[in-house]
């Protein structure tokens, strides 16, 4: 892997750049640079953050369905079961594993993003 | 068909303000892609500056397949709200092939904020804030109390056809997200009894609302999602996480507690609805957004619009995930 620069300091800088010249932009234009800068926010913390939160994901999958298999074999396999009622709210783990997986996506997505199960609110 | 908006509007101010009446100033706001809002003023020869604002369909509209109604049908449809007492921005005028705009209306400029961070957070709300999530059910009171006009062409949709829809655009978009399968078989097997459908806003939240420093709501905007439906959809819609922007700790907008968005719609003469109506239609909100980023998503992804704020959007699915877990965690 290439480390000068890194991926992670590439989206840094033009991340930088966006946020140097949006005073300059008009109002749309200003909104869209705001949401690039945003992207390569998700970016940054995809590249950081996202192998060990899919190896996460994966292993309470694991747990749940009781198999081993692929992120993708295993979610795939987790919808058909929720959409032919075989899992629902009720059973056991399930909400548990969901909330997890999604709070390690949310802090890829949406970081600052508070809702009704933060720890503590307003920011 | 393209059009210069920024050519027309001098035409359009000469026709709205009469004889030696220009165009004082344009701008186009910030926001929506499918609809393009304009703020300009008209000044004329002995008269007060008139402030107004323009909104125009950028895309091409299918009535068959389109949610959204057409901007003549929110015309009357804000005509028809303000005689039953609703603030929506007074319409001055429903534009024609003269005004060479494409399909668009002109209403009143209503002084305000309508941008939710700062009306949840930012100190000169503090002393209207305690208000609004009464004012709003008041509000509601009075769009669900109108009869709705014929003109407007409003399609019906209850719990059960929702969630239905909503599924079938879910299924069309080939995403697998295990949080919104679980929501849509609970949603499903939890649903409201039918209720008697009434004329509904179908987007009044924090965001649609033009907000005084001084009075509260000035005005709902944005009704072109109005539709036909269960009371329990516009109460539990504005309470979506989504739009309470980082202050879940008042669900109603960011700025009040369900308690006094419940009492104004009574003592507005609303028929009561349950806390527990409220939060399944709330889930049912977060789910619909949900898929909303899903497809927003798509739209760019199939081509069809090239704006980076579509494929952004579609990172947004996963806080309605949070927001459906949370609530199904707390038995709704």
């Amino acid at each position: 892997m290439i480390t000068h620069p890194k991926a992670l300091e590439l989206t840094t800088a033009v991340a930088r750049w966006i946020d140097e010249m949006r005073p300059s932009l008009d109002p749309r234009n200003a909104f869209l640079a705001r949401v690039s800068a945003n992207a390569l926010g998700v970016i940054g913390r995809e590249l950081t953050l996202g192998p060990a939160a899919e190896a996460a994901a994966t292993e309470r999958l694991t747990v749940l369905l009781d198999y081993r298999g692929s992120f993708e074999d295993l979610n795939a396999d987790l919808c058909r079961r929720l959409r032919a009622g075989e899992m629902t709210a009720e059973t056991p783990g399930l909400l548990a594993a969901l909330k997890a997986n999604v709070l390690d996506q949310l802090a890829i997505d949406q970081p600052n993003y508070r809702h009704e199960g933060s720890s503590s609110f307003p920011a | 068909m393209s059009v210069d908006v920024l050519a027309a509007l001098p035409r359009l101010a000469q026709r709205l303000g009469g004889e030696g009446a220009v165009l004082a100033a344009a701008e186009r706001l910030s926001g929506g892609a499918s609809m393009e809002t304009w703020a300009f003023s008209v000044e004329a020869p002995g008269a007060a500056r008139r402030d107004l604002i323009l909104r125009r369909r950028a895309a091409p509209f299918d009535p068959d397949t389109a949610r959204s109604i057409s901007l003549s049908g929110e015309a009357a449809l804000i005509t028809a709200v303000r005689d039953t007492g609703a603030p929506a921005p007074p319409l001055v005028h429903l534009c024609d092939d003269q005004d060479g705009l494409g399909e668009c209306h002109v209403t009143q400029r209503i002084a305000g904020e309508t941008l939710g961070r700062r009306i949840v957070s930012d100190p000169r709300f503090d002393a209207v804030r305690p208000q609004l999530a009464r004012q709003c059910g008041e509000i509601m009171a009075q769009i669900h109390a109108t009869p709705p006009p014929a003109q407007a062409g409003l399609k019906s949709a209850d719990f059960l056809g929702e969630l239905a829809r909503y599924e079938e655009v879910y299924r069309s978009s080939g995403a697998e997200r295990p949080v919104l399968e679980l929501a849509f078989q609970h949603l499903k097997t939890h649903a409201p009894e039918p209720a008697s459908l009434v004329l509904l806003h179908g987007d009044f939240r924090n965001g649609n609302l033009m907000i005084s420093p001084t009075t509260g709501v000035a005005a709902v905007l944005d009704w072109e999602l109005s539709h036909i439906g269960d009371p329990a959809e516009d109460l539990g819609w504005i309470c979506v996480n989504s739009w309470r922007f980082g202050r879940p700790d008042r669900p109603v907008g960011g700025f009040g507690d369900y308690a006094d968005l419940l009492a104004g719609y009574e003592a507005a003469g609303g028929a009561p609805v349950s806390l527990k109506r409220l939060r399944t239609w709330q889930a049912l909100g977060s789910l619909k957004w949900g898929v909303m980023c899903l497809m927003m998503y798509q739209s760019w992804a199939s081509g069809l619009e090239a704006s980076v704020e579509r494929p952004m959007v579609g990172r947004r699915v996963s806080e309605t995930e949070i927001d459906l877990v949370n609530l199904l965690e707390a038995g709704l």
